[in-house]
């Protein structure tokens, strides 16, 4: 049709990007090798290539299992089942309005509300649970509150965070058109933005039991009550066959609490 | 009945989107809004009852001011203006009937729609409507079960449950196939014919518009430059409207015979992929 002449080659970066891409890769293999010397250093290589004797021992030292300690665990599995559950519960609570102020279309001010939302969210995620609990020992004394009260704070910024990520995301013609019917701002909020956060709101909810269960298995090492205070005090009398049975039973609560996380989310969404 | 004045809308990107619009909407009468994409159909309608605020000019239903209202009277203001929406706006994860029946939220206290305890009226009127717009089988299901023609007879629904002065209506079909499309705007006209009941319809496929509408007003870059009856659609004024184009195709099948119309565009087809993106980003949360 035309006699135009097209181009035959094409390239998505130039040349000089190229040669900056390979540049950085190479830098980066580079500083790999820089950590794994200074890494080395320190090693005493003595005891690492004690390393597969010594976990034979203790492997052979936790077997056979000591089976009748299993009923004296009952009492400080129902304590971790109820840190984590009270924990969510309790972090609902205080991560539900941190989401409503931390989201861009839902906060009541974008200046001064927002970033005090972002940082409850920020410094919550940022401090482990165990570190929390380390804290709360001190605070509030070692038992079963300091390991809910523990699990809480850690868990507001994660379900803050989710969920405000969602309040985000939702339809905004939706909220128009329940606006546009006179309704208040509380029955838009009612009739438009929770129908549509919902499932996400259960779906995280139960994603952070399952994750709390998880974590309030440890939270007894630093003396705030559950299964993890008999595994600081098996670990302290070189009991190892106990150490077993505990690790038997965390690894049967995760799964079970796997199972039904995943079951309720399914139901849901 | 709703007249406008010199309304502009500058947005905060500086679009203007409207320049100095000044019509007036007789009562009883259905008005067919056409225009190119991003010529201001939508924020006009949108202006009329503050879901986007007017820059400049002013905007009364009978003699009531809009543009003056604070929050509290603009939220009684809007209970006289019912909004149909071109992706239907239901909240999806709501059955039909709540959906309905929030077209009352305005007249009822939060906690009594909290729970979901309308007034007996407002019940039996959003039954009497079901019917009337032939979804009474469907009462219960969820608004993300239906159709997209049924989907929009619930947004029919939802906007009388109002019992509004005004009806605003965009792009009713845009999202509907030819023969749905026909059917909704059949059914639009007739509503507001039986009701005596104004309403500004925007509307991007001339042929539709054509066929259903007895006043068409043309925009073009947020200004008016068409304000008259369909037969008055000619080439000329096409080409003023939306620009040069080939127009003998659109205006003989309209002669012929409206339904045979063919749905024209890339418009339609870029607010679909649009409408798509956005329903699966809903997806994900």
């Amino acid at each position: 049709m035309s006699d135009t002449q097209f181009d035959k080659s094409w390239q998505k970066r130039t040349t000089k990007q190229e040669l900056l891409l390979w540049l950085g890769w190479l830098a980066l293999v580079a500083f790999f090798v820089f950590c794994w010397e200074v890494m080395n250093k320190n090693t005493i290589w003595a005891f690492v290539s004690d390393a597969p004797r010594q976990a034979m021992d203790i492997g052979s030292r936790m077997v056979p299992p000591r089976w009748d300690y299993l009923p004296s665990l009952m009492e400080p599995l129902w304590d971790t089942i109820a840190i984590a559950t009270l924990g969510t519960l309790m972090a609902l609570f205080m991560a539900v309005p941190v989401a409503f102020m931390a989201a861009r279309n839902t906060t009541p001010s974008t200046r001064f509300v927002r970033p005090v939302a972002l940082l409850i969210i920020v410094s919550s995620r940022s401090i482990n649970s165990l570190i929390w609990a380390l804290l709360l020992v001190a605070i509030i004394g070692p038992g079963v509150m300091a390991g809910i009260v523990a699990i809480a704070f850690r868990s507001i910024g994660f379900v803050a965070k989710l969920l405000y990520e969602a309040i985000e995301e939702i339809d905004a013609v939706q909220v128009e058109a329940v606006s546009a019917t006179g309704a208040s701002k509380a029955q838009i909020m009612d009739y438009a933005v929770v129908p549509q956060i919902l499932p996400a709101f259960a779906g995280i909810t139960v994603f952070r039991w399952d994750i709390n269960i998880r974590e309030s298995t440890v939270l007894g090492l630093v003396g705030a009550g559950g299964l993890g205070l008999r595994l600081q005090e098996s670990l302290n009398v070189l009991a190892w066959p106990q150490v077993t049975v505990i690790f038997i039973l965390i690894l049967i609560t995760v799964l079970v609490s796997e199972w039904v996380s995943a079951k309720v989310r399914h139901a849901i969404i | 009945m709703l007249r406008l004045e010199g309304l502009s809308k500058v947005y905060g990107t500086g679009d203007r989107a409207l320049t100095d619009v000044s019509l007036s909407v007789e009562p009883g009468q259905v008005i067919g809004l056409i225009g190119p994409s991003g010529a201001g159909k939508s924020t006009l309608i949108r202006c009329v009852n503050r879901l986007v605020e007017p820059t400049s000019g002013k905007i009364f239903l009978g003699d009531l001011e809009i543009t003056g209202l604070s929050r509290g009277g603009l939220r009684q203001a809007r209970r006289r203006i019912g909004m149909i929406f071109q992706e239907y706006a239901l909240v999806e994860r709501l059955t039909v009937m709540e959906n309905v029946l929030s077209g009352r939220l305005g007249y009822v206290g939060f906690w009594r729609s909290f729970f979901r305890k309308f007034p007996p009226e407002a019940i039996e009127n959003a039954y009497r409507l079901l019917d009337r717009v032939g979804l009474s089988a469907h009462v219960n299901k969820r608004a993300d079960a239906l159709s997209g023609g049924q989907r929009q007879r619930v947004g029919i629904a939802r906007a009388l449950e109002q019992d509004p002065d005004l009806l605003l209506i965009d792009e009713p079909t845009a999202s509907l196939d030819p023969k749905t499309s026909r059917q909704i705007m059949r059914l639009i006209v007739e509503i507001c014919d039986e009701r005596g009941l104004p309403a500004i319809i925007n509307i991007h496929d001339v042929a539709l518009a054509q066929q259903f509408v007895r006043r068409i007003i043309g925009l073009q870059a947020g200004k008016v430059v068409f304000d008259g009856s369909p037969d008055e659609l000619d080439a000329d004024v096409l080409t003023k409207i939306y620009g040069e184009e080939d127009w003998s195709a659109t205006i003989r099948k309209v002669d012929e015979d409206g339904e045979e119309a063919g749905d024209d565009d890339d418009e339609g087809s870029e607010e679909h992929i649009a409408a798509l993106d956005r329903e699966r980003l809903a997806g994900l949360t």
